[in-house]
C-alpha cells in the first residue's frame, strides 16, 4: 500500500543546474513521504542523476533548497547545500550507478570509511562488525565482511553500497539504475527486500529508464525531461502509453523490421575459450554464427563475457582454444587492423576510450581505420584536401552535428560522437558489424538512428552481432538471441522475456522453459 | 677477496645499513603520496633541498635533530608546492614533479653558493654520530650493522613501522589508500580527497626531506653539488619493486644498500683492473632491472596519476 | 569554497600562456636576487645587456639555444605519443660520445662526407640510447620515466668511462677529455667572431620537418593517436607499440644530435661537463611551447637567453649562476599553472549555508 498519509521526510524546492550551456535541471520540485518508493523515471540525459547528486551533496545547485526531516522531531529542516558529510548526517544514503567503493579494501573498511573518526589511533571494529551483522539479518543483504571488495561480484557490491547507507542510518535511500548490472530475477530480489525495508520506514528513490520495473516496484513515479520535470503521478493510477509518451515527449516508432532471409555465414566461432582481461570473465566453450542478412543479439548481466567476445571480434584478442572463421576462413591475425582488412566493422562499447581520439579532428577519427588507403595518404603524407572533403560529406550524410570536420571529436555529445563512429564503420560497407552496447547513453532519437542504420546494414547483406544489456533493444533488433552466461552461448528458443531472464540467471534453455 | 670474506665482514653489512638510510626515507616517502594517487618526482630534487637545509641550519648553530626539522619543512613546502599543482588543480604528476625537482635542485645550490660564495672546501658540520649499544653491538655481524648506526638510522626503521601501522590500522590510513584507489568512494563517504591527497604528498615529501639531510649530517658531515646522484629516482623505481608496501620498502632499500656496499668492496679489490665507472653504474643498472622484474606484476594503486576534481563524476 | 570551471577554449588565450609564464618567472627571480643582496634593477638591466648588449651577446644566445631547440624538440616529440622520455640529458651525451669518436681521426674524408657521418653517428646514438628504456616499457610495461632518467647517470659514467680510457686524447696531458674533432668534421661558422654554427640551421630545418611530420603525415598522426588515447588507436588498427618505438627512435636521434653538434660545432672535441643540463632544459622547452614544434625554437631561445644573461649578471654581480637553473625551473611550474588557467577559471561559490545555493 502506497503511504499517503505518512509524514514528509524530503522536501526538493526549484533545484537548478547548469553545466556550461546545458541546463541539466531547471527547477525541480520533489517531495517523499516516510516509508514511500518513488521512481525517478526519464531518458538517459534527462537530469535524474543529476538531481541526487545535488541531493545527496556531490554537486553545488545554482539555485533552490531542500530541506530534510533529520531529526527525531520528524520537522523539516533545511540541508546545507554541496556536502556529501551533510546529507549523509542527516539521513541521505546514496547508491551510485558506478559504485564508489575502493576495490582494494574490505568490505567491512568501506562501510565504516569516513563513519570512524579520522584521526583515531584505534580502530574500534567489533562494535559496528555487530551493528553491520544486525542489519544484514534484518535485510538479508549478506556479504562477506572481510573480503577485499574487488573480490565480491557486482551484485554483493551493491549490497555493500547499501549496507554503506544503511550502516549510517540512512532513513532515506537514493539509488541510481540500481538494476542495470542485475539479472532480472536478482533485480526483482533487490525490489523485494527494498520494499520490506520501506515498509519499515525506510524511504526511496529509484532513478530508472526501465517503464516494467517502475511501474512494479514504486508507490509513485515522477517523470523528468530534458532537466525538467514533466509530469507526477501515483503509480496504481499510471497508463503505461502515456508515461512512455511524457518521457519521450512524442511518439518514437521504432524502425521496422522486415523479416529477411538469412545468408552464408558471416562469422563463426566454435567452442572458443579465451581468459577475460583484469578477472572479468572469458569465454568459455563459446560456439556461435551470424549469417548475412541477420541480426543475432547476445542477452545477458554484463560481466558475462561480453567483453571478452568484444575484444575477439574485435581482433584484440586471440582465442586460446577453437576458432573463429570470418566468411569460412580465418582472419590472418587477430589484431584490429586484420580484421578491419577482413570486413569486420566495430562499434566499441565505449565510445570515449576506444571509439575516438578526443583531441583529433572529426575528419582524421574518421580516417583512422584506413590510413594507408591511396585516398587518404600517398607516401606518407595526408591527401588533407580529400580528407576533409570527404569529411564533409560524410558528417552531412550521418547529421553529425559539431563544429565542423576540423573541431575536436571530444566536443561532439554522445549521440554525434556515436553518429561519427557509424560513419567510419558503415562507410566502409563492412560484411560484418559488431555493435557492442551501440546506444548506450543515447537519447531515443540518437538510439532509434542506431537501429535503423544496422537494419539498413542487415538488409544491404551485412551480419550484425549485437551485444546489448538491454533485453528490450535485443528483443525489438535481432533476429536471432543468444543468451551469454560466464563464457557461455546459449541459443534462446523463444524470444520469450522471462525464460531469457532465466537463461541470463544460469539456468538452461530446457529448464528455463 | 674472497666474496665470503666481504660477506663476513661486519664493516659491510654496517655500509649495507648506512647506505640503505635515505633511501628507507626516501621509499617510504614516496609511498605514502603513491599511495594517495600521487606520483612525486619531485624526490630527486626534496632529497637535494633537505640535504642542504639540514646543513645549512645546523652549520648557522642549530641542533642536530633542529637541522632535521629544517629538512623535513623543507621538504614539506617542496611538496606542498607539488601537492597544490597536481591535486586541486589536476596538472601532470610527471611535468610538476620534474619542475619541483629543478626547482629545489636549483634552489638548494643557489643557497648554498650564495650563503658561501667563495669556499673551496666545503665546510664540514659535527654530524650524528653512531649510537653504541652495549652489548647488543657486539653481536657477530648483526651487532655492527644495526647497533653502531647513528640515531637517523633507527629514526628510519621507526618510520617504517610507523607508516606500516598507519597505513594498515588507522582509519586514516583505511582512507588515504581509499584516496588511492578510488576518490569517488572517499568523497561519497565524505571525506575529503583533497585534503587526504595534499596531506599524504606534505607528509611524504617531508620524509623525503629527512632522506636527504641524512646524507649531510650523517653519512657525511658536509653538502657537496650532485651528491643526491640519482638516489630519488632508485626510490620510485624500490617503490614499483616493493609493490607499495613498508615491509618491503624496508627489505628493497636494505637489499640496495647491500648491493652498492658489495659494490664498493668489489671496486676496491678490482678497481685495478677494471674502470671504477664499471662498479658506480652497478646500483642504476640494478634499479632497472628491478624495475622491469617488477614491471610485470606491479599493482599499481588504481587512481595513481589520475587526477580528480570535485563535483565531476 | 572555489569551484573549477572550464573555460571557453581561447587560441589568443593559449598563446599568451607561455609568454606570460616566462615574463613570470623572470619577475619572480627578484626574490632570490633580492636575498642574495643584489641591486634588482642593475641585475635586471645586466641580464638585459648580456642577452642583447651587442652583436656577439645575441650570438651567444642563439649558440645557445641550438642544442636546446634539438632537445626541446626530442622532448616535445615524444611527449605527443606520451612517452616520457627524460632521458634527453644521457642521448645527448652519447650522440656526443659517437660523434667525437667518429671525427676525431676514426674516419678520415673530405667534409661533405665527415659531417654528415659524423651527425648521422650522434643520432644513431642518441636513437640507440633511447631504444632501450621504450623496449622495456613496450615488452615489459617498465616506467620510461624512471629507466631513462637512470639511464642518464648510466651514461655519464660511460663517458667518463671512455674520456679516461680508450678516448682520452693521448696528447691531452692526462685530462679526460677526446681527443680533438678533425677539421673536415667540424660544422662551418656561420660569422665571424661569433660561435655561431651549422647546427643552428640544421636545427631550424628539423623544427619545420618536425611540424610537418606531425601535422601531414601518416605517421604523425598515429604518434598524436597514441599519445592522446592509446586504447582508441589500437582500436582502430594501429600498431601501438611500433608507433612508440619509432617516437623513441627519433626522440632519441634529435637529443644525440645536439650532443653531435655541441662537439662537432662547437667545443671540438668531448669532456664530460658537455652539457649543463640541455637535456633537462629540453624539457622545460617542450613544455612552455605546449609540445609544438614551432613554438620549441622559441622557447629554446628564451631558455637560452636566460642562460646567457644570467650568466653575464652573475660575472658581474658575483651572484651565483644557479640563478639561470631556478629561472628555468620556476618557468616550467609557471606554464603549467597558466595553462590551468587558461583552461579553466575559478569561480567563489558559498557552500554549505543552509537551504539556498548561491
Amino acid at each position: 500500500m502506497p503511504p499517503t498519509d505518512a509524514p514528509h521526510v524530503l522536501r526538493l524546492r526549484g533545484l537548478t543546474k547548469r553545466f556550461g550551456p546545458v541546463l541539466a535541471n531547471d527547477s525541480i520540485d520533489l517531495d517523499l513521504r516516510r516509508g514511500e518508493i518513488l521512481a525517478l523515471l526519464g531518458e538517459n540525459g534527462a537530469g535524474k542523476t543529476t538531481l541526487m547528486n545535488m541531493l545527496f551533496g556531490h554537486y553545488l545547485p545554482d539555485s533552490g533548497a531542500i530541506e530534510v526531516a533529520d531529526g527525531a522531531d520528524g520537522a523539516l529542516r533545511a540541508l546545507p547545500l554541496g556536502r556529501p558529510q551533510a546529507a549523509l548526517r542527516a539521513g541521505v544514503g546514496m547508491v551510485h550507478q558506478h559504485f564508489t567503493l575502493a576495490l582494494n579494501l574490505s568490505a567491512l573498511d568501506n562501510i565504516l570509511l569516513g563513519a570512524e573518526p579520522l584521526f583515531a589511533l584505534r580502530r574500534r571494529t567489533g562494535a559496528a562488525r555487530r551493528k553491520i551483522d544486525a542489519i544484514m539479518a534484518r535485510t538479508g543483504l549478506n556479504v562477506d565482511l572481510d573480503a577485499p571488495v574487488g573480490r565480491l561480484t557486482v551484485g554483493e557490491r551493491q549490497r555493500v553500497e547499501i549496507l554503506k547507507a544503511l550502516y549510517r542510518d540512512a532513513r532515506i535511500l537514493v539509488l541510481d539504475e540500481p538494476t542495470a548490472v542485475l539479472t532480472p530475477q536478482e533485480a526483482d530480489g533487490l525490489f523485494q527486500t527494498l520494499g520490506a525495508m520501506a515498509r519499515e520506514g525506510l524511504s526511496v528513490i529509484f532513478i530508472s529508464h526501465k517503464l516494467r520495473e517502475v511501474l512494479a516496484f514504486s508507490h509513485r513515479i515522477a517523470v523528468l525531461r530534458h532537466g525538467r520535470k514533466v509530469g507526477e503521478m501515483r503509480t496504481d493510477e499510471a497508463d503505461l502509453p502515456a508515461i512512455a509518451r511524457m518521457m519521450v515527449g512524442q511518439d518514437v516508432e521504432s524502425p521496422p523490421r522486415p523479416p529477411m532471409t538469412p545468408g552464408e555465414p558471416v562469422l563463426e566461432l566454435r567452442e572458443v575459450t579465451l581468459a577475460g582481461a583484469g578477472g572479468r570473465a572469458g569465454l568459455r566453450g563459446a560456439s556461435l554464427r551470424v549469417h548475412a542478412r541477420e541480426i543475432v543479439g547476445v542477452a545477458g548481466v554484463s560481466g558475462n563475457g561480453q567483453a571478452a567476445l568484444a575484444a575477439l571480434v574485435s581482433g584484440l584478442a586471440a582465442p586460446e582454444k577453437g576458432e573463429l572463421l570470418l566468411r569460412g576462413a580465418a582472419p590472418a591475425r587477430f589484431d584490429p587492423a586484420a580484421m578491419i582488412a577482413a570486413g569486420v566493422g566495430r562499434i566499441p562499447e565505449d565510445r570515449h576510450h576506444d571509439g575516438v581520439v578526443g583531441s583529433m579532428t572529426l575528419a582524421e577519427n574518421l580516417i583512422i581505420e584506413r590510413l594507408d588507403d591511396p585516398a587518404v595518404s600517398r607516401a606518407g603524407f595526408l591527401r588533407r584536401g580529400r580528407i576533409r572533403a570527404e569529411a564533409e560529406r560524410a558528417c552531412a550524410a550521418y547529421d553529425v552535428r559539431g563544429q565542423g570536420p576540423d573541431g575536436a571529436a571530444r566536443l561532439l555529445s554522445g549521440g554525434n560522437m556515436q553518429k561519427l563512429i557509424l560513419a567510419r564503420v558503415f562507410e566502409r560497407a563492412p560484411d560484418l558489424i559488431l555493435a557492442n552496447q551501440p546506444t548506450r547513453g543515447l537519447d531515443l532519437g540518437a538510439a532509434n538512428e542506431v537501429a535503423r542504420r544496422l537494419l539498413e546494414a542487415r538488409a544491404r547483406g551485412a551480419g550484425v552481432l549485437l551485444i546489448s544489456e538491454d533485453l528490450d533493444e535485443i528483443l525489438a533488433l535481432s533476429d536471432r538471441v543468444v543468451v551469454m552466461h560466464e563464457g557461455r552461448l546459449t541459443e534462446a528458443p523463444a524470444r520469450d522475456r522471462a525464460q531469457i531472464g532465466l537463461m541470463m540467471a544460469g539456468r538452461g534453455a530446457e529448464e528455463a522453459a | 677477496m674472497e666474496l665470503l670474506d666481504i660477506l663476513t665482514n661486519a664493516n659491510f653489512w654496517a655500509a649495507a645499513v648506512r647506505i640503505a638510510t635515505p633511501l628507507i626515507f626516501g621509499v617510504l616517502g614516496a609511498l605514502i603520496c603513491e599511495r594517495a594517487g600521487v606520483l612525486n618526482l619531485g624526490i630527486e630534487g626534496i632529497f637535494t633541498a633537505g640535504a642542504m637545509a639540514g646543513w645549512m641550519a645546523v652549520w648557522l648553530g642549530a641542533s642536530l635533530w633542529g637541522g632535521v626539522l629544517a629538512a623535513a619543512l623543507t621538504g614539506a613546502a617542496f611538496g606542498l608546492i607539488h601537492a597544490t599543482l597536481t591535486v586541486p588543480m589536476g596538472l601532470s604528476q610527471h611535468v610538476s614533479g620534474l619542475g619541483v625537482t629543478m626547482l629545489a635542485t636549483s634552489a638548494a645550490y643557489f643557497a648554498y653558493r650564495t650563503a658561501l660564495p667563495d669556499v673551496s672546501s666545503p665546510p664540514r658540520i659535527t654530524p650524528f654520530q653512531p649510537m653504541d649499544v652495549p652489548l647488543l653491538s657486539d653481536i657477530p655481524l648483526l651487532g655492527p650493522a644495526l647497533f653502531q648506526q647513528t640515531a637517523l638510522t633507527w629514526l628510519a626503521f621507526a618510520m617504517t613501522a610507523l607508516v606500516w601501522w598507519a597505513l594498515a590500522r588507522t582509519p586514516l590510513g583505511v582512507a588515504l589508500r581509499a584516496a588511492g584507489d578510488n576518490p569517488d568512494a572517499v568523497d561519497a563517504q565524505g571525506l575529503s580527497v583533497y585534503g587526504l591527497r595534499m596531506g599524504a604528498v606534505t607528509a611524504g615529501s617531508a620524509l623525503m626531506g629527512v632522506g636527504g639531510a641524512f646524507l649531510t649530517m650523517s653519512a657525511f658531515d658536509a653538502f657537496f653539488f650532485g651528491m643526491v646522484n640519482g638516489r630519488g629516482w632508485i626510490c620510485i623505481a624500490l617503490v614499483i619493486f616493493a609493490s607499495w608496501r613498508p615491509g618491503k620498502a624496508l627489505l628493497g632499500a636494505l637489499l640496495f644498500g647491500a648491493f652498492d656496499a658489495f659494490q664498493v668492496r668489489l671496486q676496491t679489490a678490482y678497481g685495478g683492473q677494471v674502470p671504477g665507472q664499471l662498479f658506480l653504474m652497478a646500483p642504476y643498472l640494478l634499479s632497472i632491472l628491478a624495475l622491469v622484474l617488477a614491471a610485470r606484476r606491479a599493482e599499481y594503486p588504481r587512481a595513481l596519476l589520475v587526477p580528480w576534481f570535485k563535483g565531476q563524476r | 569554497m572555489i569551484r573549477v570551471e572550464p573555460r571557453t577554449p581561447s587560441r589568443a588565450l593559449a598563446a599568451a600562456v607561455p609568454v606570460l609564464s616566462a615574463a613570470a618567472a623572470l619577475a619572480l627571480a627578484a626574490i632570490p636576487l633580492a636575498l642574495a643582496g643584489a641591486d634588482l634593477a642593475e641585475a635586471y638591466a645586466l641580464m638585459a645587456k648580456g642577452v642583447f648588449g651587442s652583436r656577439f651577446a645575441l650570438s651567444e644566445t642563439l649558440t645557445r639555444a641550438t642544442p636546446l631547440i634539438l632537445t626541446g624538440l626530442a622532448a616535445a616529440l615524444a611527449f605527443r605519443a606520451r612517452l616520457w622520455n627524460i632521458g634527453g640529458e644521457g642521448q645527448l651525451y652519447l650522440g656526443a660520445l659517437a660523434a667525437a669518436a667518429v671525427g676525431s681521426g676514426a674516419v678520415s674524408g673530405p667534409s661533405w662526407l665527415l659531417i654528415p657521418l659524423v651527425l648521422a653517428a650522434g643520432a644513431a646514438a642518441g636513437a640507440a640510447g633511447m631504444a632501450g628504456p621504450a623496449w622495456l616499457k613496450i615488452r615489459f610495461g617498465a616506467d620510461e620515466v624512471v629507466t631513462t632518467l637512470l639511464m642518464n647517470f648510466v651514461v655519464i659514467l660511460f663517458v667518463q668511462m671512455m674520456l679516461e680510457g680508450p678516448m682520452q686524447d693521448p696528447m691531452g696531458m692526462g685530462w679526460p677529455q677526446s681527443a680533438p674533432v678533425l677539421d673536415e668534421a667540424t660544422l662551418p661558422r656561420l660569422a665571424e667572431r661569433t660561435r655561431l654554427h651549422a647546427g643552428l640551421p640544421i636545427a631550424l630545418a628539423l623544427v619545420v620537418a618536425a611540424h610537418v611530420a606531425l601535422s601531414r603525415t601518416v605517421w604523425g598522426l598515429k604518434i598524436r593517436a597514441v599519445g592522446e588515447n592509446a586504447a582508441a588507436a589500437r582500436h582502430a588498427g594501429i600498431p601501438v607499440g611500433r608507433t612508440l618505438m619509432s617516437a623513441a627512435l627519433v626522440s632519441g636521434a634529435l637529443a644525440g644530435l645536439a650532443g653531435a653538434g655541441e662537439v662537432a660545432g662547437l667545443k671540438g672535441y668531448l669532456t664530460a661537463d658537455l652539457s649543463p643540463g640541455y637535456g633537462y632544459a629540453g624539457i622545460v622547452a617542450a613544455m612552455l611551447a605546449g609540445l609544438s614544434p614551432l613554438g620549441v625554437a622559441a622557447s629554446a631561445a628564451y631558455i637560452a637567453a636566460v642562460f646567457v644573461g644570467a650568466d653575464s649578471m652573475s660575472r658581474a654581480l658575483g651572484v651565483s649562476n644557479y640563478l639561470a637553473d631556478l629561472v628555468v625551473a620556476l618557468s616550467l611550474l609557471s606554464v603549467l599553472v597558466g595553462g590551468f588557467f587558461a583552461r579553466n577559471r575559478l569561480v567563489a561559490v558559498r557552500a554549505g549555508k543552509a537551504g539556498e545555493g548561491a
